[in-house]
């Protein structure tokens, strides 16, 4: 009904509706980040095409060598081309992917837990702890990232024996990929996550816990670590385009993942030389680093803006 | 019935950058089971910190408990091991908070938030630890339980939240309450109702209740037995009705002296007490409510009354009688 202001009140429907839930809200306002939303579909589609590609094209073909059709030209038989050494590109780019997307989530696990856990540790029981992790964290930021990376990547590359998973052999050097990005990556995490801590142990429902007599344990994980879950699940999601893309410097400078298990960042090893001549050894990989990274930092910006509590908006 | 807390000499210091706060000096008290008792003065008189301090609540560092033992049961409270006193609060002692807009987590439920509380100090599983957490609800009158379980404080009023920290707090049916101020930050009407709840839940439950606050008129309708603290000194110690009727100390006139009443005229104003609180960074010499007192005498200045019993059941730090106006 109208009022003479012209003024509609509120249906009944629309008052008798109930609150909405966190992860409607959260929905909400993620659904209105456009750029966030063509990210997610976008990395959707990455997800479906290193995944279900496998369906169809076997790692035996991937990694298949024919030197007599190498450097060939994208065409019906091989519609990314072939690499140096005769390849299908399509069929690399499809394995490679699975890597570079295992990689990524995997390294951003490892650098969750050693960060999350410093971080929490460092602020939580503040003093003596918190000087020493933050300066052992200060210590690792000092060291310069690529070289350390490269150094960690020449030294435990080839030590790391085959691992049987899914059906796959991955080469040793996935997992020593994966460590090292990780262990080189985590400080920024613990700075957000000490930071966090620091004030949330000041709130007084840290104190009604304490004097409820739950753990210092339990304060952490069940009290501290869900509220300071938003800065964590963005820093997380960025670290997983970042840990692509390390991957991609160390493979490209061929101290990373070895041949002949492909990803999308050794695929482009070889094909600086090929830069005119044959640019489909490089585009293809690297339009598919590019949209991953591009997905994942749209994705991340949107997480931001959805999950800040301070944001008002519905 | 036995005395279930005694507190002796409980003194409690702050280092801060600009020197020692004197935060608690030398208070000591003791609680028979089931009785009532409340804790007055004004803001930053040590109210608070000396009850957090017996749980060891308050941080140290900058705080320290400097002196002092407090005996709940045989057990020295500040001697414990944290383990055994993570048992204890909670357990044996539970404790409401000023604030209940944020003494709950607001990313848990409510009640996960109890049932957490249960499970941490009881064997019992996750359906009876639900089932309680539906009783307690239901005790402390918030109405259709089921469906609050699964709600998020947001979603609750200030005096919806304040009832889910005192269910909380009488989760494990505790020997002793301590409420610090559980309703300055509730409205009157809210107010009222906490204090009928736990005159409820003392005549039901029948534990100890410590009730920290400056506002007389819910002492007047709580307490059995009234401690007035000032200056991180206890000052007083009286039966409820005593302490309105004939109050001894200089102070506690003063304060009741401020109160508005209904039985006086209303163009009466309202007497402040002059002067303001000592620094509790300095020693004190003398009586710390001499420059404030209108009774004050040379002996005053020089040195501070201890606390003695006077009749059976009252005690007094003073040397003057308010009520002949004479040294006693």
């Amino acid at each position: 009904m109208d009022t003479a202001a012209g003024l509609t009140l509120p249906r009944l429907e629309e008052l008798e509706a109930p609150p909405l839930s966190l992860a409607q809200l959260f929905w909400r306002r993620f659904r209105r980040h456009r750029m966030a939303l063509a990210g997610a579909v976008t990395l959707a589609l990455l997800t479906l095409y290193s995944l279900g590609g496998s369906l169809f094209l076997t790692e035996a073909f991937a990694n298949f060598t024919q030197t007599a059709l190498r450097l060939q030209a994208p065409s019906a038989s091989h519609p990314f081309g072939t690499d140096t050494i005769g390849r299908d590109i399509l069929a690399r780019t499809i394995y490679g992917g699975q890597i570079s997307l295992l990689i990524g989530l995997a390294a951003m696990l490892v650098e969750l837990v050693i960060g999350v856990g410093v971080g929490a540790l460092a602020g939580y029981y503040g003093k003596v702890i918190d000087s020493l992790l933050m300066r052992i964290t200060e210590a690792w930021l000092n060291i310069p990232a690529l070289f350390l990376l490269l150094i960690m990547a020449k030294s435990f590359g080839g030590r790391i024996p085959d691992v049987q998973l899914l059906g796959r052999s991955f080469s040793g050097s996935v997992v020593a990929i994966i460590l090292i990005i990780g262990l080189t990556s985590w400080m920024y995490l613990a700075r957000i996550v000490r930071a966090e801590f620091l004030s949330l142990k000041e709130q007084d429902f840290v104190l009604a816990a304490r004097a409820t007599g739950t753990s210092d344990l339990s304060i952490i994980l069940q009290h501290i670590l869900p509220n300071s879950v938003a800065p964590i699940v963005v820093a997380a999601t960025l670290s997983v385009g970042n840990a692509i893309l390390t991957e991609s410097y160390i493979s490209f400078l061929g101290l990373g993942v070895q041949p002949p298990t492909a990803t999308w960042g050794n695929m482009l090893e070889g094909a600086h030389g090929y830069i005119e001549q044959a640019p489909w050894l490089w585009i293809f990989p690297g339009t598919l680093i590019l949209l991953t990274v591009l997905s994942i930092n749209f994705i991340g910006d949107g997480l931001r803006d959805a999950l800040d509590p301070r944001s008002r908006a519905i | 019935m036995g005395t279930l807390l005694e507190v002796q000499d409980l003194r409690v210091r702050f280092h801060t950058t600009e020197g020692v706060v004197h935060a608690v000096n030398g208070i000591s008290y003791s609680m028979q089971e089931g009785e009532t008792v409340a804790l007055v003065g004004e803001s930053g008189c040590g109210k608070s910190v000396s009850m957090m301090s017996i749980l060891r609540l308050i941080p140290c560092p900058p705080g320290e408990v400097a002196e002092g033992r407090a005996l709940f049961g045989q057990r020295d409270l500040l001697q414990l091991e944290e383990a055994e006193l993570e048992r204890i609060r909670g357990g044996q002692i539970g404790m409401v908070f000023q604030d209940p807009m944020t003494s709950l987590n607001p990313v848990l439920t409510i009640g996960r938030q109890i049932t957490e509380t249960l499970r941490a100090h009881t064997s019992s599983d996750g359906a009876s630890a639900r089932t309680r957490t539906l009783e307690l609800l239901d005790m402390v009158g918030l109405p259709a339980a089921e469906e609050r379980l699964q709600d998020y404080p947001h979603q609750f009023s200030g005096g919806m939240r304040q009832r889910a920290m005192i269910a909380m707090a009488l989760a494990c049916s505790p020997k002793l309450l301590i409420a610090d101020e559980p309703t300055t930050a509730l409205d009157v009407t809210i107010q009222a109702q906490i204090v009928e709840l736990a005159l409820q839940l003392r005549e039901r439950l029948g534990m100890a209740i410590i009730w920290i606050t400056h506002d007389l008129g819910v002492v007047a309708g709580l307490a059995d037995r009234v401690l007035v603290m000032y200056a991180g000194y206890l000052v007083e110690e009286a039966p409820v009705l005593e302490l309105f009727s004939r109050p001894w100390h200089p102070y506690t006139l003063s304060l009741l002296a401020a109160l508005p009443r209904v039985d006086r005229p209303r163009s009466s104003r309202l007497k402040p007490i002059p002067g303001a609180p000592p620094n509790l960074l300095a020693e004190a010499h003398g009586c710390p409510f001499a420059p404030r007192c209108g009774f004050v005498m040379n002996r005053c200045r020089a040195e501070n009354p201890p606390l003695v019993e006077i009749e059976a059941g009252r005690k007094l730090a003073c040397w003057a009688n308010v009520e002949t106006g004479q040294p006693r």
